[in-house]
């Protein structure tokens, strides 16, 4: 006879209530678990994605995910040249803040180099790639922007031609796809007072030269657009991406690339274990203590849950050794009552959990992995826990059952 | 667990003295007690609160051990002082019944788990110990209460499930102490005949605490109790 299983039965309210409550606590212990997974996948997402075998930076720099890089657009066609090289792109991004019908818009601009990259890499939900140098996004969903949607960004518009799912930037926020030359126009956009007080400014500083005044064409182009003036240097970009031909030896291309003093390299591996480091580890370090800390509250949850359920029962396990029930009746219908609890309170947590994570602002990814070691754990507090109501039962004396 | 002859001692208790504590703190609460009590025998222990009634008891039901002084169970010593000759946990499982003032059933069993669980804790099949606590039931009269919680019964019938378990194992002692003290008069008497018919069809040793004077007609023997001595009621009843 299962003494846990009836015990249940009779109490069947307080169970349910108890169990209930201890599965919302192990929900949230296993979606902080989630949170951290999710984290970690939305900042990784990016590099994943845009398929670079090399990153090209700024010399000096740890690359555009740990700090400001900044390299001259034109760098790509030196990348190109190098034995091994299939293909280089510019690589944008950065993150804007805007207003679109009245609400705010926040996402990561990021440029696709036109005309080689149209964003057919890009598994679109909706609507299609590119199809021309300017004027189209492609939009994440999660920036609620529906297919057809014009948004204005600086002084042009832009209409959404396709839609993903899932692809954020490691803080978190949408992506948007855009030309290169785009995403640029939308990140260095001046208001156009400021352009023509910068012209004036150039105009001022050119009439101040004596090589200024006499050659009169330049001062023509001053007043113009900044990538008409041929002594400026190209637009900066963050990286410049690589990938390269079948069978070539990354190591080796990486080799000559480093040798260049203006740049650093890196791989896909080392770009993403120095994002890893830098931005999520803090974040990594902050939720595993606040995971170690649920865990231990759930433990000592369970134990005075287990304690409590035991000081009820004292008398009839004092009845049962006078009875002359063995330690192992009496242990079962703790430990047993304990490891239900457990095992039941888990299952809730998933279950709720399938529901709540959804609905989190952030990505949740709740790992199998995961789900096995904190499976295990709510296993070990389960037993831990009863040890302290078998503590108690076991001094119990038969005595008791006369007093 | 071979069945003790008919006229084999049940229980032999010899010189129990039972002392707490120590010094100027000393307190005697049995002295010298010798009591034997034959299989399908019924005594009756008498005496005031305070008198060693349940200390005798407790002793007798192997959980509270005598300072000094032997216990036999179906002829074999198995206390001696505070020393036990065996695993008294098992002896008490396979041995004794208790019945006590309350009931005290599990209230998460109902009537027929609480009889069948005492025959699974002494390694009977479930199936077989369902069988045991279901005849036992229907013997003391409460079968049509097989499956209610203990709070759905009556004291009366509490009380007859509570016999019903300690018969469960078929018991060469049964100890009941003052198992009709919550009971009226009726019952009381009831419950205390149930006793006589126990010990007399289930050929168990049957000792009872009671303070109830009316009911000690149905007794063989009784014993009164007194600052810790025992000794041989003069209103000995007249069936014995």
């Amino acid at each position: 006879m299962n003494l846990a299983v009836r015990d249940i039965r009779h109490n069947f309210g307080r169970f349910v209530l108890t169990t209930v409550g201890l599965g919302l606590l192990l929900m949230i212990v296993m979606g902080m678990g989630g949170i951290y997974r999710g984290l970690i996948y939305e900042a990784t997402l990016l590099v994943d994605q845009v398929g670079a075998d090399l990153w090209v930076v700024q010399g000096s720099t740890r690359g555009p995910f740990a700090e400001v890089s900044r390299i001259p657009a034109n760098l790509e066609d030196r990348v190109r040249a190098v034995p091994g090289v299939a293909e280089a792109r510019r690589f944008v991004s950065h993150t804007i803040q805007r207003e679109n019908r009245g609400r705010p818009l926040r996402m990561v601009v990021q440029g696709l180099s036109w005309p080689e990259d149209k964003g057919d890499w890009l598994s679109l939900i909706a609507g299609r790639p590119l199809r021309q140098a300017h004027y189209e996004m492609i939009a994440d969903r999660s920036l609620g922007l529906p297919l057809g949607e014009k948004v204005k960004l600086g002084k042009d518009t832009y209409e959404v031609v396709g839609l993903t799912r899932g692809m954020v930037g490691t803080s978190g926020d949408g992506l948007a796809f855009f030309t290169v030359s785009d995403a640029m126009a939308v990140q260095f956009d001046m208001p156009g007072e400021a352009t023509r007080l910068e012209r004036a400014a150039r105009l001022s500083r050119l009439e101040n030269l004596d090589f200024g005044r006499v050659t009169p064409l330049l001062a023509e182009l001053v007043v113009g657009p900044a990538s008409q003036l041929p002594a400026l240097a190209p637009p900066l970009v963050s990286a410049v991406l690589v990938t390269l031909r079948d069978g070539a030896n990354p190591a080796g291309v990486a080799a000559t690339l480093a040798t260049w003093p203006d740049v650093k390299v890196y791989s896909t591996q080392q770009q993403k274990d120095l994002l890893l480091s830098g931005m999520v580890d803090k974040a990594k370090r902050q939720l595993g203590l606040f995971r170690m800390l649920l865990i231990i509250i759930s433990g000592i949850i369970m134990a005075l849950i287990i304690y409590t359920l035991t000081l009820d029962k004292l008398h009839h396990i004092a009845m049962l050794k006078l009875m002359g029930a063995r330690n192992g009746v009496i242990a079962g219908l703790i430990v047993q009552q304990a490891l239900l609890m457990g095992v039941l309170g888990y299952a809730l947590a998933y279950c709720f959990g399938r529901f709540v994570f959804p609905v989190f602002p952030r990505l949740v990814v709740i790992d199998t992995g995961d789900l096995i070691s904190l499976g295990g754990i709510v296993l070990g507090i389960s037993l831990l826990s009863s040890l302290l109501g078998l503590a108690k039962a076991m001094q119990v004396n038969p005595n008791e059952t006369l007093a | 667990m071979t069945a003790p002859a008919n006229n084999a001692l049940a229980v032999q208790a010899s010189n129990l003295t039972k002392v707490y504590g120590h010094g100027h703190m000393e307190v005697v609460a049995m002295h010298d007690v010798s009591l034997s009590v034959k299989h399908g025998e019924l005594v009756a222990l008498l005496g005031p609160s305070g008198s060693g009634k349940t200390t005798l008891l407790t002793a007798l039901g192997l959980v509270n051990p005598p300072t000094t002084g032997r216990i036999a169970v179906d002829g074999k010593t198995v206390l001696d002082g505070k020393h036990a000759l065996t695993n008294l946990r098992t002896l008490r499982r396979q041995r004794l019944g208790f019945v006590f003032q309350k009931a005290n059933l599990i209230p998460f069993l109902t009537a027929v788990e609480n009889v069948q669980l005492a025959c699974e804790i002494n390694d009977q099949p479930a199936r077989i110990a369902r069988e045991r606590a279901l005849e036992l039931l229907g013997y003391l009269g409460v079968a049509e209460r097989a499956n209610n919680y203990p709070s759905m019964l009556s004291g009366g019938e509490q009380q007859r499930v509570a016999v019903a378990r300690a018969l469960a194992n078929k018991p060469s002692l049964v100890l009941a102490d003052e198992p009709t003290a919550a009971l009226d008069g009726r019952l009381g008497r009831q419950v205390m005949e149930l006793f006589r018919k126990v010990a007399h069809e289930q050929n168990a040793g049957v000792i009872v605490v009671t303070h109830d004077h009316r009911t000690l007609d149905v007794f063989d023997r009784v014993y009164e109790m007194e600052d810790g001595k025992l000794k041989l009621s003069p209103s000995v009843p007249a069936s014995t």
